[in-house]
């Protein structure tokens, strides 16, 4: 934080105490009330754990999207949810081009998955540095509001687009038998859905941390970050960095389509709406430009929404209330996320 | 003029937003020598007369459906000149307006039909509506309190976004925007029903007051609710422009420019946003009473996000802070909605494709937003201030210019 290297005239300890409350409420609330439900129920609330995490991998995948973007050149790309979306229809679309159905042997389904899996990333990334030629390059050096509004445009004009090409909810096949049930610990069980959202996310995330901290030109990234003239200064080129970053973030949100198509079942050409406000929530709550903070965000976010999706009447409806309640309250007490720290990239 | 102007004092703008403000030029003239044909004053009798003339003939002169969606427009103009002073006045990208919509709909909805049918409560009402169950407030009293209602909401909403900038608070009001008609929807889960869920309410008391022509308004003769919604956009146009030369206006314009020397200058950051946010919403209100009336149903689907971003890009097209320029954007884009689009419906069959014009309007509007943008982004008739503001980088370059000649 910008003030910690000013020294502060140190507050009494009780009202330290009462900052540190505060500061941390938010955190005591939902800590707090997560143990009520684990003692009162803690079967299901560990059922919901294990969804919300197999279901938050995907925020993640997304958060991570906006969470890049907006540490390099802060504009929340709002265009993201949709990217998401696209990425999940060119999966469910390559599917029968392949020939891959429920039928198809173990070796060949994976084999497709994996190729599937990487054709709807580079549709989804490729779309996404395009985007960012459009819609935001023209717009660097106007006011914040402008780019911005071009985001929603284009948000709007891919919703469209989806509408266009599949007017109608759709499913792909069940390729992975998604409730087909793996372990069982005590009540708490595991789907395949579940494996297959960690199994593809987790090497994603690893990957993703290895690039932006180890390689190069994560390095670019992180300096263009910090300070985009300094960075130019230094030989990076800019435009091409933050091409690099919507490239790598329209990745993630190609993955984040497919699984997201096989392990909800259907498509919808305005799942990327509420799926981008959801995400978008957990790059907040992990604090805005920290890549590990938008994954435990993500991970919060998906338990929260399958909490109050199993215990409340019409909860499906109600959980993105919740969620967009999260994100006032989290945006408007503590917007420099649950972590407290305002770093950017990594 | 302005863009004239704007190129004498930095002749070598060469930035990329010089060169678009010069591609408009012609556009820019061409707008000035309309606006120069007549004084202030002819304009607005002229306007007037033709609105006027437009409502007692207009149905008969063109088309009924044609005469349907100008009322609507006159609806929609309302809440975009709402919207106009939180985002155009006050520069505080408010994304959930839809939100202050649905809630005078609502007030409506609750004040004036059988939905409450277990309280009986007449408030200076037709013969015929004194006989029906449930709240019936008069129409005239309704669009107030609605207004005085909203105005509260639009305080209680913006409060918690007073410590936030820019794209938080955008992203904030939008959840609002979102949470809010969920609420409704789903109200009856939280024991108390006030939108019959998905079904809404319907019907809706139509105006009335005891005078010759407001006595026995029927949804055959729409007539009425034309001069009606003329009435009530003229007093939200008065109040816009008195506002905006008020201290209040001025506190406003001086907060979107510099928050900060605003405040060093004196004024009152929390109380003047909280203004904006109460003023716009009441605004917001008193239209969508008259929607939820004009339509006669007051039904959740219709306060999508969506709708918060076709009266932003009302504003946007017209011109942000402008008023002449956000009706401008208003009619044109609601026109464009409601009339032309669905005449549209042919144009992609010829193309040999197969989809509904209508359907993708959104998409049409998300094209318009970013194509104004980045073109254009002061919108058609710029508001002076704003546009020196949204091409601050010209400025950059011209004094770096002076520097090293």
């Amino acid at each position: 934080m910008e003030a910690a290297s000013v020294p502060q005239p140190q507050a009494p300890p009780g009202r330290r105490a009462v900052e540190f409350i505060g500061a941390q409420i938010l955190w005591i609330l939902l800590g707090g009330f997560f143990l009520v439900l684990l003692v009162q129920d803690p079967v299901r609330t560990l059922n919901n754990v294990v969804d919300g995490l197999s279901i938050g991998s995907i925020w993640a995948l997304i958060a991570l999207g906006y969470t890049l973007v907006y540490g390099i050149i802060e504009l929340i790309n709002f265009a993201h949810g949709e990217v998401f979306m696209i990425g999940s229809f060119v999966s469910v679309s390559l599917y029968a081009t392949f020939g891959i159905t429920e039928d198809t042997g173990i070796v060949a389904l994976i084999l497709g998955l994996t190729v599937v899996l990487a054709i709807s990333m580079l549709a989804s990334g490729s779309l996404n540095v395009m985007i960012e030629r459009v819609a935001y390059r023209p717009l660097r050096n106007a006011p914040k509001l402008a780019p911005l509004i071009t985001a929603i445009g284009m948000s709007f004009i891919l919703q469209n687009v989806g509408l266009l090409w599949r007017p109608s909810p759709d499913s792909p096949p069940d390729l992975i038998r998604s409730q087909k049930q793996v372990l069982d610990l005590g009540g708490v069980t595991f789907v395949r859905s579940d494996l297959f959202a960690w199994a593809v996310t987790i090497p994603l995330l690893i990957a993703l941390l290895w690039f932006v901290g180890q390689t190069k030109y994560g390095k670019a990234m992180r300096a263009t970050a910090q300070d985009p003239d300094a960075a130019r200064l230094m030989g990076i080129n800019v435009d091409r960095t933050i091409g690099l970053t919507f490239l790598l973030g329209g990745l993630l949100a190609g993955a984040a389509g497919l699984i997201y198509a096989l392990y909800n079942g259907t498509v919808q050409f305005n799942q990327g709406f509420t799926a981008g406000l959801i995400a978008f929530t957990a790059a907040v709550m992990g604090g805005i430009g920290n890549l590990k903070g938008a994954v435990v965000g993500g991970l919060i976010i998906g338990i929260i929404q399958q909490t109050v999706e199993s215990r409340v009447t019409d909860g499906s409806a109600w959980a993105p209330v919740a969620v967009f309640a999260i994100l006032v309250l989290v945006m408007v007490f503590r917007p420099q996320g649950l972590f407290g720290e305002e770093t950017r990239e990594g | 003029m302005s863009t004239t102007r704007e190129e004498q004092e930095h002749p070598g703008g060469t930035t990329s937003a010089a060169m678009t403000g010069a591609r408009f030029a012609p556009v820019q003239r061409a707008l000035d020598r309309i606006s120069g044909l007549m004084p202030m004053w002819a304009w607005v009798v002229f306007w007037l007369v033709f609105a006027t003339l437009y409502g007692l003939y207009g149905d008969a002169w063109f088309s009924d459906s044609l005469y349907e969606s100008v009322i609507q427009t006159l609806a929609y103009v309302m809440m975009a000149l709402g919207l106009n002073i939180v985002v155009g006045f006050a520069g505080l990208l408010d994304l959930g307006y839809v939100a202050f919509f649905a809630i005078g709909a609502f007030v409506s909805g609750w004040l004036m039909s059988s939905f409450f049918d277990t309280k009986n409560v007449h408030i200076v009402v037709s013969d015929i509506t004194q006989s029906l169950p449930g709240i019936h407030v008069n129409f005239f009293f309704v669009i107030f309190i609605a207004a005085a209602f909203t105005a509260m909401w639009g305080a209680i909403l913006g409060a918690p976004t007073l410590r936030l900038r820019g794209d938080y608070l955008a992203i904030v009001t939008l959840a609002f925007g979102e949470i809010v008609p969920r609420v409704f929807e789903f109200s009856s889960d939280l024991g108390l029903d006030v939108s019959n869920g998905r079904q809404g309410i319907t019907p809706v008391d139509k105006p009335w007051a005891p005078i010759p022509g407001l006595d026995n308004i029927t949804r055959v003769d729409i007539t009425p609710f034309y001069f009606i919604a003329l009435a009530m956009l003229l007093g939200v146009l008065f109040v816009n422009v008195r506002l905006r030369d008020s201290r209040l206006g001025r506190a406003w314009i001086a907060v979107r420019e510099d928050e900060v020397a605003a405040a060093a200058m004196g004024v009152h950051l929390v109380r003047v946003k909280l203004w904006a946010y109460a003023i716009g919403a009441s605004i917001g209100g008193f239209a969508g009473v008259f929607l939820g009336v004009f339509q006669n149903t007051i039904n959740v689907d219709q306060f999508e996000f969506g709708f918060s971003v076709f009266i932003l890009c009302m504003i946007i097209l017209g011109g942000m802070g402008n008023i002449a320029g956000v009706i401008l954007g208003a009619v044109a884009l609601s026109m464009i909605n409601r009339f032309l689009l669905p005449q549209l419906d042919t144009v992609p069959e010829k193309f040999g494709l197969d989809f509904d014009v209508t359907a993708i309007s959104f998409g049409i509007f998300g094209f318009l937003l970013l194509v104004m943008m980045v073109l254009r982004p002061e919108g058609f008739i710029p508001n002076r201030r704003r546009k020196l503001e949204l091409h601050e980088d010209a400025f950059d370059d011209a004094l770096i210019e002076v520097k090293s000649p």
